[in-house]
């Protein structure tokens, strides 16, 4: 369905390459607003993505993967954003850092595990691709050449939730690791059932707001929100 | 009987809605026990259900004869935990409505009841993992609702680690449907992928299977992705711990169960066997070695969960009729005896003012209203006859034995003895001895002085509840290794749906 060549998969091709390149960005920056703004371009880049997948897709599929990609739109690029930069803003008005400062990798080692870990996700990725490009009967994958950098996004999330202390942080890893999965998710099989979409769009929502509040309440508690002070539980 | 499909989620919204009002304190009160009650009546009516499987909205709502014993479950664990873990009745000069945090409360449990329920009932794999998903969302809040910054820290542990391994999970399920998709027929559904109708890309399965089990067993506590576990358990409130701890983890476990048997249709045992196997085993270490040097008797408890999810785990791995009809028998045993001793260690937390085993002791003397249903819970979990747990365990074992998996099952009695002694040794300490005995440390002067004052320590509840359903709970598990009918044949068809690879 997607030349190789084609305006579709040139734009499919642009829409991976400005995620991967906002994660990488996201591992690279600090300043927490300034975070908070790459995971508004990584939203619009996602949509984008579902966009131009559902137009170059059979004329069937294409009403409900555009709204899918109005949803995406919608809850990635501005009402999760939205979200995080209030909780930040009312942190930071309270007394709370506005930068990662408990990180426990320096930029330079984070950018050459992200390196590292994008080449894992190539090399990983290749059952998937393979398995979705098989033409078995006739339908194959939309752009399974993508499907690395989704692998990529998942396992930078991971590293931003593993190696950052402050929870804002941890929230915004958790946030590309579930973008990473959507991207899995539309390269793969175009996205999933819309029902499906709308209960894991929400989800994914009433997590973020839990866990702003959560934020809240530690800081009003604790007095910060680094969370290696909290220890008291164990063994 | 698709109407009674639809019961239990719809009765769980409305009666979640009315527990948030604040019309009438004692319907918040009863919320819990009647959401429990309506998923145990909608469980046993689908079991008696013969028939064409009753199915609800394409693949949304559909439920075997599995399904229907997983809600029947849901319901009779939650009403053991709701029923013994309500409030006590308040006198008539102290009425007074409800507070928002009992109403946010009640609320949060009638949904948590309800997203399981659904989670049970649907043959969607999307819709299952929204419905799991939906049970953090649920409790998050449950397991912060005393305050303070050990609930909280617990808290965000359980939804950060809860929602990245369920993400985990979603991405395995994304897999599994592109892999539909690219054999012909785009499909979430459960029946239709265990079929073995479709061509479905093995290397695609593998990889989607393998990442759906990791996530789900994140959720159902197995080791190594253990940790938020004990951390949650222990600060939720007790009739909360006891939800989570019996009943959760076993829907959890029930997506590892569904997960399985596709890939027993697609690619074999081989691959899912090694990962439960594995899973199973580590858990039982971890909890074997945690619980010997344990302690704060909450936690053991908690886990003494990871080390029967362990058990379950195994039994799952061994595969075959009769392990997975025990590993069911193993989930009513467990649901049951778990959420009797947690209601039971919230009183006593109540009582006594602190939950470390060392400052508890002559409970048998002092207080033979928490020390006999403690001592007849523990010796449920511990599997000795005629509790069910036992005879579940034994026919793990002997089934694993049989499979060839003869080492496994030696390992896996070791790692249970070592269990037995941790959990023997803590129950004793706390429960025999005399009755007044200084307890020695600052924070034994502080119990004392509470328990000289003739009231329990603050903020717990109540160190009194309704004893019935305690009784009935264990008095279930007692028999119910005997009752071979209706039991026995509703468990094997329920193992049969899985596939009797």
């Amino acid at each position: 369905m997607s030349t190789p060549g084609s305006a579709a998969t040139q734009l499919i091709a642009l829409a991976a390459g400005a995620l991967l390149v906002t994660s990488v960005l996201l591992v690279w920056r600090r300043d927490l607003s300034a975070q908070v703004r790459l995971l508004t371009l990584q939203g619009v880049s996602l949509a984008v993505l579902a966009a131009t997948i559902g137009l170059s897709g059979p004329g069937s599929a294409r009403a409900e993967l555009l709204l899918v990609a109005l949803l995406v739109l919608l809850l990635r690029a501005w009402l999760l954003p939205w979200v995080l930069g209030r909780r930040l803003r009312a942190g930071v008005a309270a007394g709370d850092a506005a930068r990662e400062d408990g990180a426990r990798l320096n930029p330079t080692a984070s950018l050459v595990l992200v390196a590292l870990l994008t080449t894992v996700a190539y090399l990983v990725s290749r059952p998937i691709s393979e398995g979705v490009a098989a033409d078995g009967v006739g339908i194959s994958g939309p752009a399974a050449f993508a499907v690395p950098v989704g692998v990529a996004m998942v396992l930078i999330g991971f590293l931003l939730l593993v190696g950052r202390s402050r929870a804002m942080s941890q929230l915004i890893g958790f946030l590309v690791l579930d973008n990473g999965i959507a991207t899995v998710a539309f390269l793969t099989a175009a996205g999933v059932p819309f029902a499906v979409e709308l209960g894991v769009s929400s989800d994914v929502l009433l997590v973020v707001l839990i866990l702003a509040v959560l934020s809240r309440r530690i800081h009003a508690q604790v007095g910060s929100t680094a969370l290696d002070s909290m220890t008291e539980l164990k063994g | 009987m698709t109407a009674i499909l639809l019961l239990p989620p719809l009765a769980a919204l409305l009666i979640g809605a009315g527990a948030a009002s604040p019309a009438s304190a004692l319907f918040t009160r009863l919320s819990g026990v009647l959401t429990s009650a309506v998923l145990l009546a909608g469980g046993l009516a689908l079991l008696a259900h013969r028939g064409p499987t009753p199915t609800l909205g394409g693949d949304l709502l559909r439920a075997d004869p599995l399904s229907a014993l997983m809600l029947a479950i849901v319901g009779a664990v939650g009403l053991t935990a709701t029923w013994a873990g309500a409030a006590p009745r308040p006198g008539p000069d102290e009425r007074r409505p409800a507070t928002r945090a009992e109403r946010r409360y009640a609320a949060l449990v009638a949904l948590f009841l309800g997203a399981m329920a659904i989670a049970v009932t649907t043959d969607n794999l999307g819709v299952l993992w929204v419905a799991v998903e939906a049970t953090t969302i649920a409790t998050a809040f449950l397991v912060g609702h005393r305050g303070g910054p050990r609930s909280l820290e617990a808290a965000w542990k359980y939804v950060v680690l809860g929602s990245v391994g369920i993400a985990i999970a979603l991405l395995g399920t994304v897999l599994l449907y592109a892999a539909s998709r690219s054999a012909g027929e785009a499909t979430l559904s459960w029946t239709r992928l265990v079929s073995g109708e479709l061509p479905l890309d093995h290397g695609l399965v593998r990889v989607a299977v393998g990442l759906a089990v990791l996530g789900f067993a994140t959720k159902a506590g197995l080791a190594p992705m253990h940790s938020w576990l004990p951390d949650a358990h222990s600060q939720a409130p007790a009739p909360v711990s006891g939800l989570m701890s019996g009943v959760l983890l076993a829907v959890a476990f029930y997506a590892v169960l569904r997960i399985r048997s596709i890939a027993d249709v697609v690619l074999g045992p081989g691959l899912v066997r090694g990962l439960l196997l594995a899973a199973g085993l580590g858990s039982l270490t971890v909890a074997a070695a945690l619980i010997l040097r344990q302690r704060d008797h909450k936690r053991m408890l908690a886990y003494s969960s990871i080390e029967h999810m362990g058990v379950l785990a195994i039994g799952a791995a061994v595969g075959g009729p009769v392990a997975l009809a025990a590993v069911l028998l193993h989930l009513i045993g467990h649901g049951l005896a778990k959420a009797s001793l947690f209601v039971v260690a919230g009183r006593m937390l109540a009582a006594e003012g602190t939950t470390t085993i060392a400052e508890v002791r002559g409970l048998l003397a002092r207080r033979p209203d928490l020390a006999v249903p403690l001592v007849v819970g523990m010796t449920a979990l511990l599997g000795f006859p005629p509790f069910a747990l036992f005879f579940s365990e034994v026919a793990i074992v002997l089934a694993g034995w049989r499979a060839g998996l003869g080492w496994a099952m030696a390992l896996t009695v070791a790692l249970l003895l070592a269990v037995v002694a941790g959990l023997v040794r803590a129950t004793a300490a706390m429960v025999l001895g005399p009755a007044h005995d200084d307890p020695p440390g600052d924070g034994g002067a502080a119990t004392a002085a509470a328990r000289a004052a003739g009231r329990p320590a603050e903020g717990h509840g109540s160190d009194r509840g309704p004893t019935t359903p305690l009784v009935l709970a264990l008095g279930v598990t007692a028999v119910i290794g005997f009752v071979a009918f209706p039991v026995g044949p509703v468990l094997a068809r329920a193992a049969a749906v899985l596939g009797l690879a």
